[in-house]
């Protein structure tokens, strides 16, 4: 097998897998910026509790519509939305924190996407929902995929500041411009969106594998915010593409291989990271002047 | 001329007031140090005047003072130290106000941040990262913040609380400075010295406003004793306030 067949060929051969690359793509340039904006706003465990809240809104798709893209894309993003508007009204309204609240809904959430699944769907089904399909990608969903990417990156470009800002020095933002509120919704509706474009492809649980992965590997390499950025989509990126690779070579199903990728990623990075890897501690590096 | 009145305000958590039926005005280009035993509601009070939270009663007036023309710095300023920034873009975010959300920051911005940093005695560390900074290096840095937001009332919360005395010393130069600019400050302070040299007035807070007025008068003996003893307690069957409704019918 030349090299040529290992890393082109299975592309080249076969439009799925093509569709399925362009997929992972498109979501890799979404999802990474959005995963480091969690990580800098130690918000990690958010997007995981936020991928359990579009389960129900899916399902409740699935039940009335069947295995129909838009049906789940919206059904998804209803039950995140709304999941992510309610969370942020008790935190404004009472004295528990973001976490407690969103942890409250997103449990809430789960608990009646499953019952209806098992009511109403099949294992298969639930499996489906749960797990994602690259493969089966058709040019429907990567148009959704893609769309949400586009939109992602240019409410990045656009609401940048307040976005970097209000992860930084929150209080700043609400007493100088008031504006704190809008920079945080704008914020959660973006990961919303994005975990609902990872859903279709990697399955609700593994979305936010992407997400992740490549942000916390970032941050051992890169120091500025920009340099942050690009390591993460880089990190995404690869991640999607040796990720579909090895599914196809060694047949594994795709989401987990993406996801394992993007963790050995992540592991090499703990171990050789510029920024606080772990080999640069055993080689006890002789310290400077000052 | 005033810059701020305080009418009638009662700020409470749970119902329980910690700052109860404060009445008052701060003059403009007047520099103000509020003082009083810890629990008084010194920091309640000016996070109410930044609109951080909002009275239970009465109300907060600017006079002629524009909401984004207000500097705020916070006790423990809920900052998170590692980000990935570097100084000079810490300091450029003073003028945010100005750019906005969406406009880029102007050479005129730029030279005037890297001019705040000379000032608080941080020439050279603009391209640093805040990680590194040691505490009294970043609250020089967040006075340089507010050196380039430009404001006409500023606010300080316990600014030089775990500061060295040279770093003390150089922040109460940029203090004294505002003041002969005509700016008008609030600084919440402990140390009574500071106060009387640097501040031409104070308020005594304990819940209620004990004395208001020139440092002098207010720093006295007797008003100091009164305050430690009323700021000590509240009570958790304490009554309903009636105090207003007295108020209107006498």
């Amino acid at each position: 097998m030349t090299l040529y067949d290992f890393f082109i060929g299975p592309f080249a051969e076969f439009s799925f897998m093509r569709l399925a690359l362009a997929g992972c793509l498109a979501l890799a340039l979404g999802c990474a910026p959005i995963g480091l904006l969690l990580v800098l706003r130690r918000m990690s465990l958010m997007g995981d509790a936020m991928s359990h809240a579009i389960l129900p809104g899916a399902a409740i798709a699935f039940i009335a519509y069947g295995l129909s893209l838009t049906a789940l894309s919206i059904g998804g993003l209803v039950a995140g939305l709304a999941v992510v508007l309610l969370s942020g009204l008790v935190t404004r309204l009472t004295q528990l924190k973001e976490d407690a609240s969103f942890a409250a809904f997103y449990l809430l959430s789960l608990a009646s996407g499953v019952l209806l699944v098992s009511k109403w769907g099949s294992n298969v089904d639930l499996m489906h929902i749960l797990f994602g399909t690259v493969l089966a990608v058709d040019p429907p969903a990567l148009m959704l995929v893609a769309g949400i990417a586009t939109v992602t990156l240019l409410a990045l470009a656009i609401f940048y500041r307040p976005l970097v800002v209000e992860s930084f020095d929150p209080e700043f933002l609400r007493v100088a411009s008031g504006g704190g509120a809008v920079g945080h919704f704008v914020f959660l509706v973006l990961v919303v969106l994005n975990l609902v474009a990872g859903f279709q492809a990697l399955g609700t649980l593994m979305a936010v594998g992407l997400m992740m992965l490549p942000a916390t590997s970032a941050r051992l390499w890169a120091q500025s915010l920009a340099g942050l950025f690009a390591t993460a989509i880089v990190f995404a990126l690869a991640a999607g593409y040796f990720g579909l690779l090895a599914s196809y070579h060694a047949n594994l199903p795709s989401g987990p291989s993406i996801i394992l990728v993007a963790g050995l990623g992540y592991l090499l990075s703990l171990a050789f990271g510029r920024q606080g890897g772990l080999v640069w501690r055993v080689l006890k590096l002789k310290h400077l002047e000052a | 001329m005033t810059a701020l009145t305080l009418e009638n305000l009662t700020l409470a958590y749970n119902r329980h007031p910690v700052v109860h039926h404060v009445s008052g005005a701060f003059r403009r280009g007047s520099s103000t140090a509020i003082v009083g035993p810890n629990g008084a509601g010194k920091s309640t009070l000016l996070k109410a005047i930044v609109g951080l939270i909002s009275p239970n009663h009465g109300r907060v007036r600017f006079d002629g003072i524009k909401r984004d023309d207000v500097a705020y710095l916070p006790q423990q300023a809920n900052i998170e130290r590692g980000f990935p920034v570097s100084v000079l873009d810490v300091v450029l975010l003073g003028a945010s106000g100005r750019a906005g959300w969406f406009g880029g920051v102007k050479a005129a911005d730029r030279d005037r941040a890297l001019a705040a940093l000379e000032r608080v005695g941080l020439s050279g560390f603009a391209e640093r990262s805040i990680g590194a900074l040691s505490s009294g290096q970043f609250q020089r840095v967040l006075f340089a913040r507010i050196l380039v937001q430009d404001a006409q009332l500023i606010l300080l919360d316990e600014p030089f609380t775990a500061i060295d005395a040279r770093t003390t010393h150089d922040l109460l130069h940029i203090v004294e400075h505002w003041k002969q600019e005509g700016r008008t400050v609030i600084a919440v302070l402990h140390d009574f010295e500071q106060v009387r040299n640097h501040f031409s007035h104070a308020l005594l807070l304990a819940k209620e406003c004990v004395a208001w007025g020139d440092c002098h008068d207010v720093l006295t003996h007797d008003n100091l004793r009164r305050a430690n003893a009323m700021a000590e307690y509240w009570l958790a069957d304490a009554a309903v306030c009636h105090r207003d409704e007295e108020v209107t019918q006498a």
